[in-house]
């Protein structure tokens, strides 16, 4: 008998004189979900763009502390201040002479750090509690629920500001990864954290809900699996998908909150830069046309948050189709 | 006979990501006034494509038609411009009615306002009138205390009561042909058998002709004239509806009957079923698709498309072999 | 219909009263509570005693709970510390608004709050109507033109818009159409508070003066929402309902606009609703950036100046606000929807 179209991956049958096995008639060759999801990611274009500009930005940061010494990039010198951009000063100079390129560098160092370890704090705190309620349910979930609530009720950066300025004070400089830097730094980490989590939470208390009530959680509990067991080998890697893409946005989130109270003055204190702090009292410079201030950091500081987005769209439609995408 | 209906080699396809999707790949049939055509095949062989490709309410970026024709009342409704469609053929002089009646509802819009609309757009009644309409209709089709009805929402019917509403909607324009698709099959038993009376009685009151798609062989039986059996986007077999029962004479509606329970059958004998699985849609058709499940397959099913031909009196089989005589055509 | 309303309303009061015991334990341990409470920071001890005895603070710390809730004008408290109580006191209760008196300017905080709240109402009402108005229509149009260059487009340019901070928003706007357009010699518009002193606070001057900070808040908002109502439109018309509406022949307007749409809005009502705090913290950086004179800025001043009451107050309003904007979001929901409405 002819082939017909495409080869099957099993030749051997071609010569057909009876009703043939349905193996045959596969096509599509079989692959795992991550392969699948890797798949879907690449579809997606605007997702490939935003790796490839997070990746440029994270290699400026780091690549750039090769160019630029530390030092160099807090050197005031008064009589070079507010130089628009030019050969010298690419990114112009600020209101006390310090290069901006070098700042906008070791800036992004510290809200790349912010961001990240706001995000690990958001989502270790944030599954931990969401896991608990979700599958223990009972008076334990009522009471965390109520209290995660009402967290969310009060838009996240009028508490920031609040526990900026309670908590801000005193803190000494850290020393971390070769850096000096202020340990507001710490501070503003610890109550991005402890301000997100709700978020992360709610979510992974409703993937508990809903996997919880699956035949095959009955049938792990059925072969004796531990509660621990059940936790974390069965409901936790199939809410993967939905944590991951929380996690992704949730850099982004803690990027831009940091950018914010730092730039209302209680964010992390000078002299450690961040792209944040950078545009503190900037807009007092806008009427002589000063956009150098604050246009490189600004511009920074959305492509990070422009290219995270993309990265976390993609993600949700690689991970989980089915979502809407918004 | 008036045929109102001619459908000549009607090829629809659709454009994926994983590939051309050959759904429909040559049909060609007929419809008469006043008949009742029964469309039998599998899930996925293409009758609900077929009828929706006529209508063209197929999404056209996926969805390409790629040839074949479609003549009603003298125009080709393949190639009629759209608004023509919308305005003069969907609705007015072909309807619709859908399998799922709660989906296939406006949940929140009342089963008055998605009745008189029909009535509004084509037939210009203003509102009064066009409730007086839909309360008859209401009425037709068996529902009680229309007026106050006409206010519902679907989700305040029970499911044979919707599709009940759905037909009532479908005929408010006194359309020509009525095409069903699988409107019994997401209904309880009992509740399909109140349906397929009620389109009994009702077509004996308006004369118009109905395209019955279904999968169940047992509803055919009691409501069509003719049958066409589908599968994998070619019609296979077409014949009157005592002559497909009775002498089917293509080896998959031979199949399909064979794998009927029967109350008669010796109950220690395995049921029958079909061996292998249905083609992939995504492969171009090459021969015959039904040769590699096919009990009298010869060389030539796999190299040949087999066209309907007739086989006797209103009955064409597409197919190389007689399953009878074993003879080849 | 209305078994829902109140039933939310009651869930709505145990979640206020456990906000305002956390807004108390904060207020409790953030800075000195008798400077707090008693509106001036004082060093004498005696003073300190009274006021200690004055404010409840030597009572159990459930009793000053109900204190600061509801005020204690309604008992006698024993101001000269010989035991017996027979003072009557003065506060209301935050219940009946009494927040305390601002550390900063002695006035009571509701009335300093409730100067400033008009203002940022204003702002925050019409950059509601502006981000409603304008998401509907992007998001529709983009949706009738999936895939299209113009939807390509605009979901590029909502992915932008939402990923720009703030901050970058009002400055490229204060700089394009303020500095820049003086200095090209056009009409421009202004940066500063919400009228021109010299003019003073006429209608004009407050319209004129809101237009660049309402585009800056309704900015991020709008490019997200309308890509919202893109993929809520685009589901609907994906429903089998438009299947059956096409196939009764209806007319195109028809089917997206009632057909669609009616269903669509739905979800968008739920996402306009709970955008309201988020329009809130926007309204901070805002207000600072434009120097206009609403409650964020006063936020953000009294904050960096310790002032405890005036503080709480803000924080307990914007609690109320969010819980009964969902609430009345909910509702709204449930009227427009029949499956529940009716049930």
């Amino acid at each position: 008998m002819a082939k017909r179209g495409i080869p099957d991956p099993q030749p051997a049958l071609s010569k057909i004189e009876g009703p043939v096995s349905a193996l045959d008639e596969l096509e599509t060759p079989i692959l795992t979900l991550s392969q699948l999801a890797w798949r879907r990611f690449r579809r997606h274009k605007m997702a490939v763009a935003g790796v490839i500009i997070l990746i440029l930005l994270v290699a400026y940061c780091i690549g750039g502390a090769f160019i630029f010494s530390e030092s160099y990039a807090n050197h005031t010198d008064t009589s070079l201040r507010l130089q628009p951009p030019a050969a010298e000063h690419p990114f112009g100079t600020d209101t006390t002479g310090r290069d901006i390129l070098a700042r906008t560098i070791y800036g992004g160092q510290i809200s790349l750090l912010i961001g990240l370890t706001a995000m690990i704090l958001e989502i270790t705190v944030g599954v931990l509690i969401g896991a608990v309620t979700g599958f223990f349910g009972g008076w334990l979930d009522n009471i965390l629920m109520r209290f995660t609530e009402a967290v969310l009720i009060v838009p996240q950066i009028f508490l920031l500001l609040v526990m900026a300025k309670f908590f801000g004070g005193n803190v000494p400089n850290i020393v971390f990864l070769g850096r000096e830097f202020s340990g507001s730094v710490i501070v503003i980490v610890f109550i991005i954290g402890l301000t997100a989590w709700p978020y992360t939470a709610r979510i992974v208390r409703a993937q508990f809900l809903s996997i919880k009530e699956n035949e095959f959680i009955l049938a792990a509990r059925a072969t004796g699996t531990s509660t621990w067991g059940i936790i974390f080998r069965h409901i936790l890697p199939n809410s993967i998908a939905p944590i991951v893409v929380a996690a992704t946005l949730g850099v982004a989130n803690a990027i831009t909150l940091e950018a914010y109270i730092s730039f209302l003055g209680l964010g992390v204190r000078p002299p450690t830069a961040t792209w944040g702090n950078m545009l503190e009292g900037a807009y007092n410079y806008i009427d002589q046309g000063v956009y150098w201030l604050w246009l490189f950091p600004g511009l920074l500081i959305l492509f990070i948050v422009l290219s995270i987005n993309f990265v976390g769209d993609g993600l949700r439609d690689a991970l989980d189709p089915r979502s809407r995408a918004v | 006979m008036t045929k109102i209906l001619e459908v000549n080699d009607l090829m629809t396809r659709f454009h994926t990501t994983e590939g051309m999707v050959y759904a429909v790949n040559g049909i060609s049939f007929h419809l008469d006034e006043g008949e009742t055509l029964a469309v039998v095949g599998e899930s996925g062989c293409g009758k609900s494509v077929t009828m929706m490709s006529i209508l063209r309410l197929l999404p056209m970026p996926p969805a390409q038609i790629a040839g074949g024709t479609a003549i009603y009342l003298g125009q080709d409704l393949l190639k009629i411009p759209d608004h023509e469609m919308e305005h003069n053929i969907r609705g007015k002089e072909i309807a619709m009615i859908f399998q799922d009646p709660m989906t296939s509802l406006n949940p929140v819009l009342t089963i008055g306002k998605q009745i008189t609309e029909s009535l509004r757009t084509h037939m210009f009644m203003d509102q009064a009138a066009a409730e007086r309409r839909a309360v008859e209709l209401l009425e037709m089709v068996g529902l009680s205390d229309a007026r106050q009805r006409l206010k519902a929402y679907p989700h305040q019917f029970s499911g044979g009561m919707r599709q009940r509403v759905m037909i009532a909607m479908a005929l408010a324009c006194n359309p020509s042909i009525l095409i069903a698709d699988e409107p019994t099959t997401a209904l309880d038993v009992t509740i399909q058998a109140q349906i397929v009376e009620l389109v009994i009685r009702l077509r004996e009151q308006i004369h118009m002709a109905i395209i019955w798609i279904t999968h169940n062989l047992g509803v055919v039986a009691g409501l069509a004239d003719r049958v066409n059996v589908m599968y994998a986007g070619y019609i296979v077999e077409e014949a009157n509806v005592e002559d497909i029962y009775e002498d089917p004479s293509h080896p998959y509606t031979n199949a399909l009957l064979a794998a009927l329970p029967r109350v008669d059958r010796r109950r220690d004998r395995r049921l029958k079923s079909i061996a292998g699985a249905p083609p992939s849609l995504l492969v171009e058709p090459h021969g015959c698709p039904f040769a590699p499940r096919c009990e009298y397959v010869v060389k030539r099913c796999g190299m040949e498309t087999p066209r309907l031909t007739p086989v006797g009196r209103d009955h064409a089989i597409a197919c190389w072999v007689d399953i009878k005589t074993g003879a080849q055509r | 219909m209305t078994r829902y309303i109140v039933r939310r309303l009651l869930q709505a009061i145990p979640l206020m009263f456990f906000i305002s015991l956390v807004l108390f334990v904060m207020m409790r341990n953030m800075g000195d509570p008798l400077a707090t409470m008693g509106g001036r920071t004082m060093t004498r001890s005696e003073d300190r005693a009274r006021l200690t005895r004055q404010l409840g603070l030597d009572k159990p710390i459930i009793v000053q709970y109900v204190y600061w809730l509801i005020g204690n004008d309604w008992t006698k408290i024993d101001m000269d510390g010989n035991g017996v109580a027979e003072t009557p006191g003065t506060r209301k209760g935050i219940l009946r608004g009494d927040f305390g008196l601002s550390l900063v300017n002695r006035k009571s905080a509701m009335q300093v709050i409730m100067e400033r709240l008009p203002n940022t109402l204003i702002l925050m009402l019409t950059a509601e109507v502006v981000i409603i108005t304008g998401s509907l229509l992007i998001g529709i149009y983009a949706a009738l033109r999936q895939y299209s260059f113009t939807d390509n487009l605009v979901t590029t340019l909502s992915f932008i818009g939402y990923s720009m901070p703030i901050f970058f928003v009002a400055l490229g706007l204060m700089y394009i159409f303020s500095v820049n357009f003086k200095a090209w010699g056009l009409p421009y518009l202004p940066t500063v508070g919400m009228f021109d002193p010299q003019i003073g606070k006429t209608f004009w001057q407050t319209v004129w003066h809101m237009i660049l900070p309402v585009i800056t808040i309704a900015l991020t908002s709008f490019a997200a929402n309308s890509r919202y109502v893109r993929s809520t439109m685009l589901e609907a018309l994906s429903q089998d309902y438009i299947r059956t509406a096409r196939s009764k022949g209806l007319p195109r307007r028809s089917i997206v606009f009632v057909h669609a749409l009616k269903n669509a809005s739905l979800p968008i009502i739920t996402v306009v609703g709970l955008d309201l705090p988020f329009l809130l913290g926007g309204a901070i950086v805002t207000e600072r950036i434009f120097a206009w004179p609403g409650m964020g800025r006063l936020f953000l001043d009294h904050v960096s100046r310790g002032d405890t009451p005036v503080v709480m107050g803000i924080l307990m309003l914007i609690a109320i606000s969010v819980i009964a904007f969902q609430i009345i979001t909910d509702i709204v929901y449930a009227w427009l929807d029949p499956r529940i409405r009716y049930n």
